[in-house]
């Protein structure tokens, strides 16, 4: 059987076309970080649980642990790093600094990621509706009110933009 | 538990068709695994719970994640539908209501983007949360399978899919495509409960129910539990209890204890065998008086 064989798979990360050579059982985690150094995307557990490593695939917001890389074939991605346009912060990255919603910044990408997909399905969403699109990012530091308000607060600044 | 980063290599192969991938899991039998969103094998993969010599990925094939047809005469769920575009239907949310209460309670957000039904069933955890709303709708399964010694389709209620914990009816070389649902008959409510120690948690106890109430007298009952036996279970006591009876708070009350009497709940990490059964009386007697409210009857 032709195991190791890598499978020459084409994907978009960040707005640009990737085309790399992947071994099959390499997760689209593994391949974001150490062949695209794309570090902002973090290694958490890697059972699912925790949502450090949540990227957007298609627009939705999935776990790059569990995803094998190649069959991400096609599809358009989006890490912590294509949110910022230029210097010019996202409005979910600031209101997270303006509101304290950061400590040590290792679930920081995730949640925002998160965020991101729900804010592009619901523009104003309730206090409730951020828990629960967040309940797969496990946050270690803040205690998790500051990171709801700064999620409500950059709904509104999306909202007026 | 043995855990470890890096997957075992093995042959990643992704069919664009049902035909290319019954042919596929035809020739490498149990070396061959399926993978829909992947959040349930990959896990199994790291913790080398299974070590398949070759993934077979569904995500290509067309048509294998949609809903279609309509709940007058038949409703389609592909296999590779994700929990999201389950949740997000409105038939689904309209019709089959206890469906669409599950599916909305599975794991976290990005889990529901990925995960799929198909992946929930054939992975047969007692706990699966879609099971026993299936089961209580009388849900079909497709299963199909490449030329050989057998009928290449078949389809069969979900209640005989289930064959105990990990484990299906489904051979080596088969494959879950489809789940049909049958129409929902004039009278009838039904509704989902799920307890787990967080909402995004696996199921400790879950049950759900399909009541059909004509004149105040309930004329079928279909209940179904989840994570209290080695399968997802239907809770026949408890629906001989209902069927006939004018529904009232005894008879609610009647039908949770029977429904209590039939588990038979494994003592895990998540909860004592004693409280799976208190917990079960309770949750029957709720999920009914949910159903009953929803066909127009309160309790
Ligand atoms: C953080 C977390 C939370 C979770 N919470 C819940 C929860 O609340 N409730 C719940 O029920 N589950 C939960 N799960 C478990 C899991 O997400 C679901 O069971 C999910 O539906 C599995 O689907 P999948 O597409 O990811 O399956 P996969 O992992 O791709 O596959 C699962 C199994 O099914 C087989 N398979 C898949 N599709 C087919 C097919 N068409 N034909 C034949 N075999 C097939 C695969 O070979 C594999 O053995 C959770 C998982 C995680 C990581
Ligand atoms: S690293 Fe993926 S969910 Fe924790
Ligand atoms: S800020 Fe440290 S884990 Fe969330």
């Amino acid at each position: 059987m032709q195991t190791h064989m890598k499978s020459p798979t084409t994907f978009t990360v960040n707005g640009r076309t990737i085309r790399v050579e992947i071994e099959p059982h390499k997760t689209l985690l593994d391949v974001l970080r150490d062949d695209l150094d794309l570090t902002g995307t973090k290694c958490g557990c890697e059972t699912g649980e925790c949502g450090a490593c949540t990227v957007l695939l298609d627009g939705k917001a999935v776990l790059s642990c569990l995803t094998l890389a190649v069959t991400a074939d096609g599809k358009n991605i989006v890490t912590i790093e294509g949110l910022s346009e230029g210097e010019a912060l996202h409005p979910l990255q600031s209101a997270f600094i303006e509101h304290g919603a950061i400590q040590c910044g290792y679930c920081t990408p995730g949640m925002i990621l998160s965020a991101n997909s729900l804010l592009n399905d619901n523009p104003n969403p309730t206090p409730e509706e951020i828990k629960k699109a967040l309940s797969g990012n496990l946050c270690r530091c803040t205690g998790y009110q500051k990171v709801i308000e700064a999620v409500e607060d950059a709904a509104k600044r999306i909202r007026r933009m | 538990m043995y855990y470890t980063r890096i997957l075992k290599p093995f042959n990643l192969l992704m069919p664009q068709t049902i035909d290319e991938a019954i042919s596929i899991l035809a020739k490498y039998g149990n070396k061959a695994k399926i993978l829909a969103g992947g959040t349930d094998l990959l896990v199994k993969m790291r913790q080398r719970v299974l070590t398949p010599g070759c993934v077979v990925s569904v995500n290509k094939i067309k048509g294998l994640n949609a809903i279609d047809g309509d709940p007058k005469g038949e409703l389609r769920i592909g296999a590779a539908t994700t929990m999201r575009s389950i949740e997000s239907s409105r038939v689904v949310q309209d019709y089959y209501t206890v469906l669409h209460e599950a599916v909305c309670q599975i794991g976290t957000a990005q889990v529901r983007n990925m995960a799929t039904i198909g992946g929930n069933l054939c992975n047969a955890s007692p706990a699966a949360d879609t099971a026993p709303p299936l089961i209580s709708l009388g849900a079909e399964i497709k299963i199909v399978s490449a030329p050989g010694n057998r009928e290449t389709t078949r389809l069969i209620p979900i209640e005989g899919f289930f064959a105990g914990p990990g484990k299906t009816i489904l051979q080596s070389d088969e494959m879950l495509t489809e789940i049909r649902l049958k129409p929902i008959a004039k009278g009838t409510g039904c509704a989902f409960l799920k307890i787990g120690r967080l909402g995004v948690d696996i199921s400790k106890v879950s049950a759900a129910a399909c009541i059909r109430i004509v004149d105040g007298v309930c004329k079928v009952a279909r209940i179904s539990l989840g994570a209290v036996a080695p399968t997802p279970i239907r809770a026949k006591k408890a629906e001989i209890t209902l069927e006939g009876k004018k529904i009232c708070e005894d008879i609610v009350a009647e039908a949770g204890d029977a429904g209590a009497e039939e588990i038979r709940p494994v003592k895990d990490m998540r909860s004592t065998a004693d409280y799976r059964r208190e917990v079960s009386k309770v949750i029957v007697r709720r999920v009914i008086i949910r159903a009953c409210q929803r066909a127009g009857v309160d309790v």
